[in-house]
């Protein structure tokens, strides 16, 4: 059996400044129960019926104390607000530089993919003390990711890409739970997160059979699905060029302009009529339902990275 | 003008839990207010949706709105703004107490509201031979047929809502003309008349709004 | 005797008065027919609790199932029906219309010295209306229930759940025109159908908070309405509005949903603050404190619960920004909830305070709803709610509010205004002895679901990791005990029907003019249409009077 505890474990970053707030808080409500619950148990007891206490000219209200109890709390409130909203963009921000994960839930397991090519099944090995990002999308429901030892957790969604990070600082084990609602079998879409020295996490990365990286895998499948004879330099069709693209504006056809990012990139391909590129014509096919949600990150990831290549010389 | 009618008479229609007909009056007429708050914001869900998805898929809306027939949805403006104008009169003719005028009136409105039906349908039926209702029929050829599959989603969501909207305000109408015939509403009693006309007018504002958001969005 | 500041009449205190609301037709079809405001409200007392039932079975079903980490009474198809079945059955056929079309019903037109409220036909259209959507989700559950939670949340209810969403939602779509009518009826009732010299502000603060939670109601629910019917279409034609396949976003069905059910989270609490107002007032024998800024706070609560819905979605991918306004609006409508909470407390000073039962549900409202409200700021506090997010810390924050807030205010409420209702008392001791094991039993289930979530145990969870099993086995526990508590005065309220001592007109010596008029009221309430002169809760503590319940 487990020990029996009352706080999880703090085990990234996050989880400290998380559990900091949390503890300014309940103070707070403590502060706030005392001063409510007391007084009702000091006159429950001093003006129960028929005890002799003094109620001679009892008020029925004052400007001021009512005042003094409704601007105290909205100052309050404004610091409590602050003081979340700082951390929340924090944890909402993607960090650069970081160990990319590509994660795509499904009902009911979440298959990990790292940048190197590791594939894991409702598992995720990470390395101590180093910023891991994940890039998160759903093939059928609404999902969420949540490791409570490291306070973060994000809706996955179809159709869109979302994001956590997390720094471990311990080593160990701890629970990853699906915590948005998905199905039959949602409490059993759980899995672990395996903390482990950088040193230990290199051999794991290595050990097993040898794998292509993910931008491999998509230079692959940029060639086996046809995206390189319209998209090369010298194809007969006039495609646009996808190198120095990625984070960059992009002009459209109706005069808009966009920048160039991750959802971007996935629109281009599954609906490749919704924003079209100024200067194209609309021949585009779209790719959905011919690509899974693992070839089109597949696919962007090696856009990105020939996206951040210097674009070619016009032909 | 009522002002002839003896209070006598009045009472007649006022119900036990009132003191009086005024009180009974301001009470239908706030409540038919409150109604339509309702109204508004049940339409309010439909419109938040187009609103969105306008943004999100500006060009394809601009497109597949020019598929929509202005003419006809412009002739059917003109149909539900003369059909409140009767009405407007039909109240003027309920609390004047004139009996045929009220009658003729509330038929006429229950009429255009029917030619607006009849045109809907025609509409209807063109989107449907241009394959334009969306489902297994739906046929679209140009940029992100799926978008355009939406935007006629929210087309018929919002103009069959509507439509549901006027097929009960002919009901209501008729069922008024009939009452009225048979002098349900003399002596001052005008007030079911007035409230029935404030659904009306909700009803053809609501078109007022669908127009130019659904037609007019493709036409510069 | 009598103080002369409550200006009671008691000549015919102990009396039953025969020719009443109840005994003037008999039948039922003189109930099935009726248009009287206070038989609407039994009519309504009784169905809703044929809905707190089956809800609660379904409560008591998962709490047994959750005994052990692995699966031992249901399988996780059933878990999951379980839990959507409770949720939708308890919030919309059983909390929202509770206080309102109960007590609501029963004592309005009385407060304000009406014979009934404006619109009697439609208030038992209402009543049909409701009963028609209960039929639907019950048909939903006999033909093999729902499984997608009470929040519907799209695509999993469109696409991929194979149980009968349609009809579900359907049963909600009707309940909720009867939820309009209702609000509608008591404003226009409001606004219009008060005795003379009733000014506003000579209200009763139960009336100005069934005003507030009568404009949500007709103002949230038409958009509740509306996104049922889309998430039905959708499911039924493939419509593209939420699904993400064809084009859709799920994420706005998101916010049409809490847009209507964050107001609707006021819907079922507002009524019960404006019980406790009541309350507090009479068994502290004094004018409430800060009359005009509790009545205000209603109001504000109504107005800015329409702003703050997106703090359901912190995690949902909307963007950074919108979370940060949602969740400074959301600090701010806790508020006028704080200022309720301080009048209350400030109204006990110099008072002289019976514990009759009515009182302990009034305390044990108060201490519960702060706890559960409190836990409120935890989850508007952004960075926590990112952990503590569809965990059983959600799960422990609404029922501090809903059950030991609202539900404790209804019983509260059944309890004072029982006398009136019936023309008899319900048993004090037994009373007392209810509200307490009903606030043990509470606690004892909920708290530990506030460490529960902390750790991190997902809500919606049939299977769990075994060292969370400990919190869960209290939990049950102390659902057992709670269980006793609410059955209780189901027992004793039955019992009280035939054998209760008659109470007389006004048993508690109360000022409000729901008092002034017989128990049980005549049918049209009042001999004659009672004249204001005053404020509301002229109740005097230095010359008490002795409510005498010790021997019931
Ligand atoms: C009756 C029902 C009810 C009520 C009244 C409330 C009241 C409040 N609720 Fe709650 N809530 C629910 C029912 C309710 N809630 C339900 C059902 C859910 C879950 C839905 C689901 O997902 O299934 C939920 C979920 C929920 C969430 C989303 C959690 C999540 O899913 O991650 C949040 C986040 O902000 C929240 C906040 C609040 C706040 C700030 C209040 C405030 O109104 C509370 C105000 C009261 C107080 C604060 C106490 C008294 C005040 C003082 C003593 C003064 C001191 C105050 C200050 C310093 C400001 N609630
Ligand atoms: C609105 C009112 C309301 C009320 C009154 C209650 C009352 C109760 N609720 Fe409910 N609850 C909700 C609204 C409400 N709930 C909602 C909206 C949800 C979310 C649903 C969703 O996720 O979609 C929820 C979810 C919910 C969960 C989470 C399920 C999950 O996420 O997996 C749990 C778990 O403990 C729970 C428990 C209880 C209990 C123990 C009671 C008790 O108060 C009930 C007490 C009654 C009894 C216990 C029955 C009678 C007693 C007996 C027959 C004696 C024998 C009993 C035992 C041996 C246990 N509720
Ligand atoms: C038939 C030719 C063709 C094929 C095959 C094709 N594309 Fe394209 N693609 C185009 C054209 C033309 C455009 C510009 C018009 C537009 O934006 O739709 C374009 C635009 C793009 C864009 C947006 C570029 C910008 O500058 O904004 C991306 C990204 C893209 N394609 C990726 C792909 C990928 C990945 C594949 C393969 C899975 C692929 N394309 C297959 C013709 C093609
Ligand atoms: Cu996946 Cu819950
Ligand atoms: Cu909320």
């Amino acid at each position: 059996m487990d020990q029996f505890r009352l706080f999880p474990p703090q085990a990234s970053t996050t989880s400290h400044e998380v559990d900091a707030l949390f503890f300014a808080l309940t103070l707070i409500s403590l502060f706030f129960m005392a001063v409510i619950f007391l007084p009702i148990i000091f006159f429950s007891v001093k003006y129960r019926r028929g005890s002799p206490a003094d109620r001679s000219n009892p008020r029925s209200g004052s400007f001021l104390i009512e005042s003094g109890w409704t601007i105290g709390p909205i100052f309050l409130s404004l610091g409590l607000f602050a003081w979340g909203a700082v951390a929340y963009f924090r944890i909402e921000r993607r960090p650069e530089n970081a160990i990319d994960v590509e994660v795509v839930g499904r009902q009911w397991m979440w298959k990990l993919q790292h940048a190197e090519g590791k594939r894991e099944i409702n598992e995720l090995h990470v390395p101590l003390n180093s910023t891991v990002a994940m890039t998160m999308t759903s093939q059928d429901v609404i999902h969420s990711f949540f490791i409570p030892a490291f306070r973060v957790k994000q809706d996955v969604v179809p159709g869109k890409y979302t994001g956590e990070w997390f720094k471990p600082t311990r080593t160990g084990e701890y629970h990853i739970f699906c915590a948005q609602y998905c199905g039959t079998q949602h409490s059993r879409m759980i899995g672990r997160v395996v903390v482990m020295e950088p040193a230990a996490y290199e051999r794991w990365l290595k050990s097993g059979e040898p794998t292509e990286s993910i931008v491999q895998t998509g230079e692959r499948l940029f060639r086996d699905r046809g995206c390189s004879g319209c998209h090369a330099p010298n194809s007969q069709f006039h495609a646009p060029l996808l190198q120095g693209l990625y984070r960059n504006p992009v002009p459209l056809a109706n005069g808009t302009m966009v920048t160039a990012d991750d959802q971007y990139l996935r629109d281009s391909i599954l609906q490749p009529g919704k924003q079209i590129t100024a200067g194209y014509q609309n021949i585009m096919p779209s790719f959905a339902g011919h690509l899974s949600e693992e070839e089109i990150m597949q696919l962007i990831a090696y856009l990105k990275y020939i996206g951040n290549q210097p674009p070619p010389s016009q032909e | 003008m009522s002002t002839l009618t003896s209070p006598a008479s009045e009472d007649a229609f006022v119900a036990q839990q009132f003191d009086d007909i005024e009180q009974q009056r301001e009470a239908a007429k706030l409540g038919m207010w409150i109604f339509l708050a309702t109204e508004v914001l049940f339409f309010g869900g439909l419109f938040l949706g187009y609103t969105i998805y306008r943004f999100t898929y500006g060009q394809i809306f601009v497109e597949t709105s020019r598929r929509l027939d202005v003419l006809l949805g412009g002739s059917n403006t003109a149909v539900l703004l003369v059909s409140s104008l009767l009405m407007a009169f039909a109240v003027r003719a309920a609390k004047l107490d004139q009996r045929r005028m009220l009658t003729w009136l509330l038929i006429g409105t229950a009429l255009l509201g029917c030619v607006f039906m009849s045109i809907k349908g025609v509409e209807y039926h063109k989107d449907y031979v241009d394959h334009l209702v969306p489902g297994r029929h739906f046929d679209w050829h140009g940029a992100d047929p799926r978008s355009a599959e939406l935007f006629f989603w929210i087309y018929f969501a919002m103009t069959g809502l509507h439509a549901i909207h006027v097929t009960v305000g002919i009901g209501v109408m008729l069922v008024l003309a009939l009452l009225a015939w048979f002098g349900k509403f003399s002596h001052g009693n005008h007030n079911t008349v007035e409230i029935a006309g404030l659904y009306w007018h909700f009803v053809d504002i609501v078109w007022v709004f669908l127009f130019p958001l659904l037609y007019l969005v493709g036409h510069r | 005797m009598v103080s002369d500041a409550t200006e009671i009449d008691i000549k015919t205190a102990g009396e039953f008065a025969r020719e009443n609301y109840l005994s003037v037709h008999h039948g039922v079809g003189s109930w099935l027919l009726t248009k009287d405001h206070k038989r609407i409200g039994l009519l309504y007392l009784f169905t809703i609790l044929i809905f707190f039932l089956i809800a609660s079975i379904a409560a008591a079903l998962m709490r047994i199932e959750l005994v052990t980490p692995q699966p031992k009474l249901v399988t996780s198809e059933t878990y999951n029906k379980l839990f959507t079945i409770h949720g939708v059955l308890m919030v919309w056929f059983f909390l929202i219309p509770s206080i309102p079309t109960v007590l609501g019903n029963f004592v309005l037109p009385m407060m304000i010295g009406a014979r009934d409220v404006a619109f009697p036909k439609l208030n038992l259209m209402s009543w049909y209306i409701f009963v028609a959507g209960g039929a639907l989700a019950l048909w939903s559950l006999v033909h093999g229930g729902v499984d997608t939670g009470w929040t519907f949340y799209t695509p999993y209810s469109t696409t991929y759940a194979n149980t009968h969403v349609i009809s579900m939602a359907a049963g909600v779509f009707v309940a909720g025109f009867s939820t309009i009518i209702t609000g509608m009826n008591f404003m226009v009732t409001t606004h219009k159908m008060r005795a003379p010299g009733l000014t506003w502000f000579r209200l009763p603060l139960f009336v100005w908070s069934l005003y507030a939670t009568s404009l949500i109601m007709v103002l949230a629910t038409p958009v509740l309405a509306i996104t049922l019917a889309l998430i039905s279409v959708e499911r039924f034609w493939g419509v593209g509005i939420f699904d993400p396949k064809l084009g859709g976003d799920p994420v706005l069905f998101q916010h049409l949903f809490w847009f209507y059910s964050h107001p609707a989270v006021y819907i079922m609490i507002l009524p019960g603050m404006g019980v406790i107002s009541e309350l507090i007032t009479c068994f502290s024998r004094k004018p409430i404190y800060g009359y005009v800024w509790v009545g205000s706070a209603s109001m504000a609560i109504a107005v800015l619960g329409f702003l703050v819905w997106g703090h359901h979605m912190f995690v949902s991918s909307q963007s950074v920004y919108a979370g940060m306004v949602f969740s400074i609006l959301s600090f701010l409508v806790a508020v006028p909830s704080g200022i309720k909470v301080f009048n209350w407390t400030a109204t006990l000073r110099k008072g002289s305070i019976h514990f009759a039962t009515p009182m302990l549900y009034a305390l044990g409202f108060i201490g519960l709803f702060t706890i559960g409200g409190l836990t409120g700021l935890f989850l508007a506090a952004l960075a926590v709610d990112v952990h503590v997010h569809d965990t059983y810390f959600v799960i422990a924050h609404f029922h501090y509010i809903m059950v030991g807030g609202m539900v404790m205010a209804f019983m509260g409420g059944l309890h004072y205004w029982w006398p009136k209702i019936s023309g008899r008392l319900y048993p004090e001791l037994a009373g007392k002895l209810a509200a307490t094991i009903t606030f043990i039993g509470f606690n004892l289930t909920f708290f530990p679901q506030f460490i529960l979530g902390y750790l991190g145990q997902p809500r919606r969870y049939h299977v769990y990791p075994p060292e969370f099993q400990i919190y869960h086995v209290l939990s049950t526990a102390g659902a057992s005990i709670l269980g006793v508590g609410y059955l209780m005065p189901l027992i004793y309220f039955i019992w009280a029907w035939k054998h209760g001592r008659v109470a007389g007109p006004n048993p508690w010596r109360a000022t409000g003019l729901e008092w002034q008029t017989p128990s049980p009221p005549p049918e049209h309430n009042f001999e004659q249409t009672p004249v204001v002169t005053g404020p509301p809760y002229s109740y005097s503590a230095e010359k008490d009077v002795d409510l005498d319940l010790a021997s019931i």
